[in-house]
């Protein structure tokens, strides 16, 4: 296979009320293994898809929301999430779950997958991939 | 130039169907390469060949069958999404004992997994994305 | 490294076209098709949202989708270039990526 490619899964649909969020994320765990250079970007009502304490036993439906914590053993190591979206909701970066990994170039340090970036930050890793992927 | 297409959307309720295969009928036309069209979530539903649409309307599952035989295209169908939906053939009908004659995926598609759509974008020169 | 960016809703039922057109890019373009076509149309409530990116992006519409729904060509903001399937094909090659706003 050739140089790797930058993918960039953009979610902007809340969990749970279509099933978008959770398709993406299926191509995302697919797509982690074909070892390329892979980010995830969370705005608009996607951020609420990592927002803490997820319950769905009431719905009769999987709660998806721990997977996003897997991603690191994975290698997806880069969810970066919107300033402005999560501020437009009333939300903080406390009312998300932590996401992290392990390091393994830094002893397996665990370190923070969340960056959180503003919009024209945002705007800047959209425009530096190969492949956008949105569902 | 090389171009990869993804249908996230069903016919007839949402026009993201109809517009993808607008645009990839277009880009062949133009001698524009599809290096594959993938379809995903109630994409999937395109490809089923039990789809009876009234006689004044567009068959849009027979409309792709015959893009993809003109052009040899490469229509997949997502194989989780399809389980999910319905969209067998023989060897998912067989293996699930749905029954003889249970199959129902379209002429010219094909059931296959996820990976496939990972691969679409890394070998196409751009990938385009329809849905809702 | 352009993007064109693609958008298919109402900008009055979701906030796609707004969205978009806050994360475009100097250089980028905008195809407006399916039910985004409304927004191309001048003397709406987001009318201005279009018009405060004019110069830093082209914005471009998909002919089908406004003669599906009877808006006239004379109806659109100036500067918005119609385009057919073809021309929306030239422009998913003319552009590094797309990005669809879903």
């Amino acid at each position: 296979m050739s140089v790797a490619k930058k993918f960039l899964y953009v979610n902007r649909k809340a969990p749970y009320g279509t099933i978008y969020a959770l398709e993406s994320l299926e191509v995302v765990l697919i797509g982690a293994a074909f070892d390329q250079n892979v980010s995830l970007a969370f705005l608009d009502d996607g951020v609420f898809q990592l927002a803490k304490g997820q319950d769905t036993k009431g719905l009769g439906v999987k709660n998806f929301s721990p997977t996003f914590r897997a991603l690191g053993d994975y290698g997806v190591t880069k969810l970066y999430v919107e300033k402005e979206s999560l501020a437009e909701r009333g939300l903080t970066e406390d009312d998300l779950m932590p996401v992290t990994y392990e390091d393994e170039n830094d002893g397996f340090a665990e370190k923070p997958s969340l960056i959180f970036v503003d919009r024209a930050e945002l705007a800047r890793v959209m425009r530096d991939q190969d492949v956008v992927l949105s569902f | 130039m090389k171009l990869s297409i993804l249908v996230n959307e069903g016919p007839y309720t949402h026009q993201a169907s109809d517009t993808a295969y607008q645009f990839t009928k277009a880009a062949l036309e133009k001698g524009v390469e599809i290096f594959r069209v993938f379809f995903y979530n109630d994409g999937v539903n395109n490809g089923t060949r039990l789809t009876v649409p009234p006689q004044d309307d567009r068959n849009i599952q027979k409309n792709w069958s015959e893009l993809g035989e003109k052009y040899k295209l490469d229509l997949v169908v997502c194989i989780a999404a399809a389980q999910r939906r319905g969209i067998l053939d023989e060897g998912e009908a067989k293996r699930h004992g749905k029954g003889e004659g249970a199959a129902n995926i379209a002429p010219g598609f094909r059931i296959s997994g996820l990976g496939q759509l990972i691969e679409a974008g890394i070998e196409a020169e751009r990938l385009v994305v329809f849905g809702d | 490294m352009t993007t064109l960016h693609m958008v298919n809703k109402s900008p009055f039922e979701r906030n796609a076209m707004k969205s978009c057109l806050a994360h475009a890019l100097e250089g980028d373009g905008v195809i407006l098709f399916e039910d985004g076509v409304y927004g191309a149309v001048k003397g709406s409530a987001v009318t201005g949202d279009i018009q405060g990116k004019a110069g830093a992006v082209k914005v471009y519409v998909l002919g089908p989708d406004l003669a599906a729904r009877g808006i006239a060509d004379g109806r659109l903001i100036e500067g918005i270039k119609v385009v057919d399937y073809p021309g929306f094909v030239d422009l998913v090659t003319s552009h590094e990526r797309t990005q669809s706003w879903l």
